[in-house]
């Protein structure tokens, strides 16, 4: 009994697997949401690039705006129709792959979805930037991204310690919030950013307790809390940002901004050493946390424990776990990661607080857990798609886009509808993420 | 172990337990695997009474002490207390006094502009705080899309469904009436009521797309949800900078105004603001007692929100029922967003890309407070807007921001869901144990989702 658990009627071989914890194991079953997806998405921008192709050239600019790199790669120039028919052949015979991957009845690598997305987002952006006159700037392009996903990494990955723990995290996006807010003030207090970025853990930390003991000890629909908590840390922070900080601004929200670190000689390589290596300390911070978090989710005793808490508590209670104090504190150690990622739009960009400045993100790194299945890496994976296909919509408007800049904007969100829908569908989570355990 | 859910997002997982439905506490019920023996349902039964023993007195103390988590607020930020409290070691009552002066300025304020304006000239006017009129909505102004919103949430965690795109669907509901509101003649009356339509098709629609995706595909509908609300925030943007929806020889991204034929029309006279779109809430509400509570399809909902599984053993096709369900919620929704497209303010000026309001939000605090029960909801949406229109006299009179008011909401919520807790902070008995199983709740027991999360045995 497996993803047709629902459907009374479903036609089709019964999936002969049992259930077993290894979510590959659900896709071993002939599927065909993934080709549909791919061809969807094949023939779309095949229509795209084809008929409607657009000629002229497209002019890749590899240079990033320090001019640091120890080599500047020359401009690329591409001709644009012939670069779109090339792509669009490649589309649709990646497309036919992926159904001969579901014919096979095998698991489609993680590697092919990643290529398929980047000649996608390829094809677009040479089709998009054809015969404007400007130049696409790749470097300032994936930084750009970097940056709007760096916040959703640690919102994701706060959210899958908190639900492989078996606590629902919906509060993804007031911990954010509040680990912004707390920053902004603590650094502008101090003038020191080590507090601020303390003090971000602190906020994150803070909303968790709150989640912990309404939904581990009260024993509260996780779901609601989360929600709840949602609208108290915008209230809150928005009353408090009216209240004291605008009138306070320069003692209570002008924080010093994070320092850009660039490390010797990888910084200077081109493209991704602006992109990875000449970053502020958050940013390293983020790489270090998505490696421990997967390295010890599944290679260390805390990891074991936690995923045991998460899929079956009782078991874990049997042999000795305390469930009640795995997930508190779990689900306080997932707030003061996704609290970091709180402090990267503070004093990890802009410096101060302003209302609302996480405008859902947190709701977008929710998506991102679930569309990367609860695995730190997938997670990170769908949390940097979501950053550059934002990035793409900010950045192509004034690149001068044929599409308009709403529809570019709406673009992360539509992938995710179609990622969740095609590819994920009825993908299984933490099996005991969202129940409370009540020790019989 | 293994299951079709599609979640980060499992709700509370219940079984067969009704008990916690009404603020989405949780017990093992039957759902936790390989083990709910009696003592847990024990349990459950014993969170259950403490619900239904005294869920008056709860609301009121829940209440209570969100309003005095928003005083501390108050007086926090206020900067007479601030000032005083410099030196309160010389003269601790003058901060007292101050704290005093800034709580009970605020809640005066707020009742004046929510409830009744005491320092009106006349009865008549004083009223205008609660019917609207003079400029203001009124609190039944804002409670009416934010009952409708509820209600539209509320048959959602009936049913085991959480619709978390208020918002988008408000917004499609909204373009669509306004549309039809300034663009289309049509007879007096009728005009009102093609655009409502209009507004409740856009947002059963939106709602729709969820529920089929749902059905077809096990895409959760929380994602979803969220991601057609943004699809929806730019997708109206867009035609707000087109000649579609804006106003014409305006550069400003903004609605022109309704004729007067499709506004809906005030139900008081031209003192009031109080309009028709309350009497379609009031309909919208009984509509859902009868939906919940004595109609066939209504069992349905229930049921599979309750325990799909056996919902489905009883011959419901579940994956029906979650169409069905996103259908009636986001015609709910559309009801809130016609309001906002068609009611006094945005009527007569248009309206731009933030016509929602947060209601899509709102809503879901609105029909947790109603504890999913359609006159619960009513009375809970009423609070709100009540606390919703008092905020602004708050900030004109007190300089307090009107965001404290979702604070106190979120408070009011947080705190209902947990009884234990509000016992212990008033030192209450927990309620009598009685043996196990000694009585069932009432069929009408409120829910919230109760989706069943894997757990096939």
């Amino acid at each position: 009994m497996t993803a047709v658990d629902t459907r009374p009627a479903e036609p089709g071989p019964v999936d002969p697997d049992q259930p077993s914890a290894s979510a590959d194991a659900l896709l071993a079953r002939r599927s065909w949401k993934s080709p549909i997806l791919f061809g969807v998405f094949a023939i779309l921008l095949f229509i795209l690039l084809v008929p409607f192709g657009r000629g002229g050239k497209a002019i890749f600019d590899f240079t990033s705006t320090s001019q640091k790199d120890a080599y500047q790669i020359p401009l690329l120039t591409l001709d644009s129709h012939l670069t779109e028919i090339i792509t669009a052949i490649i589309l649709v015979l990646m497309a036919a792959g992926s159904a001969y991957f579901a014919v096979k009845r095998r698991k489609m690598p993680l590697w092919y979805v990643i290529v398929f997305t980047v000649i996608v987002v390829f094809g677009f952006l040479v089709w998009t930037s054809a015969d404007t006159g400007h130049n696409l700037t790749i470097t300032s392009l994936l930084v750009g991204g970097l940056g709007l996903s760096a916040p959703l990494i640690f919102g994701g990955l706060g959210g899958v310690i908190s639900e492989r723990v078996g606590v629902t995290n919906v509060a993804i996006e007031a911990q954010l919030l509040f680990g912004a807010f707390l920053s902004a003030v603590a650094a502008s207090l101090t003038q020191n950013l080590f507090v601020g970025i303390i003090a971000a853990m602190v906020a994150g930390v803070l909303v968790s307790f709150v989640l912990g003991a309404f939904s581990i000890k009260y024993a509260v629909n996780q779901v609601i809390v989360g929600i709840v908590l949602n609208v108290l840390v915008l209230g809150l922070t928005t009353f408090l940002y009216e209240q004291v900080l605008v009138g306070n601004a320069s003692v209570l929200n002008a924080p010093p901004q994070l320092t850009v670190i660039n490390i010797p000689l990888l910084s200077e390589i081109p493209i991704i050493g602006p992109l990875l290596f000449s970053q502020t300390i958050i940013v390293y911070i983020m790489y270090v946390a998505v490696a421990a978090v997967f390295i010890g989710l599944y290679r260390t005793r805390w990891g074991l424990r936690l995923r045991a808490v998460g899929e079956h508590p009782q078991a874990a209670d049997t042999v000795g776990i305390n469930v009640a104090r795995t997930r508190f504190w779990n689900v306080a150690l997932a707030g003061a990661v996704a609290g970091l990622g709180g402090a990267f739009y503070t004093i990890g960009s802009v410096g101060s607080f302003s209302q609302d400045m996480t405008n859902g993100a947190g709701y977008i790194a929710l998506a991102a857990v679930i569309l990367g299945r609860w695995d730190p890496v997938r997670v990170t994976l769908a949390a940097l798609l979501f950053g550059f296909a934002e990035n793409i919509g900010l950045a192509a408007g004034p690149m001068g886009s044929a599409v308009p800049n709403d529809f570019l904007l709406m673009l992360p969100y539509l992938v995710t509808i179609f990622a969740v829908a095609g590819v994920v569908g009825r993908v299984r989570g933490p099996a005991a993420a969202g129940r409370p355990y009540i020790k019989s | 172990m293994s299951g079709e859910i599609a979640s980060s997002i499992p709700v509370a997982d219940t079984g067969t337990d009704r008990a916690e439905l009404a603020l989405g506490e949780t017990t093992p019920g039957d759902g936790e695997p390989g083990g709910s023996g009696s003592a847990a349902s024990d349990r459950a039964n014993g969170i259950l009474r403490e619900i239904f023993s005294g869920s008056v007195t709860l609301t009121v103390l829940s209440i209570v002490l969100a309003l005095v988590a928003g005083g501390i607020l108050m007086a926090a930020t206020n900067s007479n207390v601030q000032a005083a409290a410099g030196y309160f070691l010389a003269r601790p009552s003058d901060t007292l006094s101050a704290i005093w002066q800034s709580v009970s300025g605020g809640y005066v304020a707020l009742f004046r502009g929510g409830v009744y304006n005491f320092e009106a000239t006349n009865f008549a006017t004083g009223m205008q705080s609660f019917l609207g009129g003079n400029g203001q909505a009124g609190s039944l102004g804002y409670a009416t899309p934010l009952i409708a919103a509820g209600l539209g949430i509320a048959v959602g965690f009936r049913s085991g469904v959480f619709n978390i795109g208020g918002q988008g669907q408000v917004l499609v509901a909204a373009a669509l009436a306004g549309y039809v509101s300034f663009a289309w003649n049509l007879p007096v009356g009728i005009h009102m009521i093609v655009a409502v339509l209009a507004a409740l098709i856009g947002g059963a629609i939106w709602a729709g797309i969820v529920g089929l995706l749902k059905a077809r595909t096990g895409a959760h509908e929380v994602i979803v949800t969220i991601m057609l609300n943004y699809i929806a925030f730019y997708l109206l943007d867009y035609f707000l900078h087109t000649p579609v929806l804006r106003a014409p020889g305006s550069q400003n991204p903004q609605t022109p105004a309704a004729q007067p034929s499709a506004i809906l029309f005030p139900l008081l006279g031209n003192e009031y603001a109080l309009d028709f779109g309350f009497i379609l809430v009031i309909a919208a509400t009984i509509y859902c007692w009868w939906l919940l509570s004595r109609s066939n399809l209504g069992f349905k909902f229930r049921a599979v929100g309750e325990n799909p599984r056996a919902a489905r053993v009883a011959g419901i096709r579940i994956n029906r029922m979650y169409i069905y369900v996103m259908l009636i919620s986001g015609v709910l929704l559309g009801l809130a967003g016609a309001y906002q497209a068609l009611g006094n303010p945005s009527g007569v000026t248009g309206f731009g890309g933030s016509i929602d309001a947060g209601i899509g939000f709102s809503g879901i605090t609105v029909a947790l407070l109603g504890r999913s029960r359609p006159w619960g909801v009513f009375a809970a949406g009423i609070l709100f807007g009540i606390l919703q229109a008092g905020s602004y006299t708050i900030q004109a009179d007190q300089q307090v921001d009107p965001n404290i008011v979702p604070v106190i909401q979120s408070v009011i919520v947080l705190f209902l869901a947990a009884p234990p807790l509000v016992r212990a902070i008033f030192h209450l008995p927990a309620p009598a144990r009685r043996e196990p199983k000694a009585k069932k709740p009432s069929a009408t027991t409120p829910s919230v989702p109760t989706q069943k999360v894997a757990d096939a045995k």
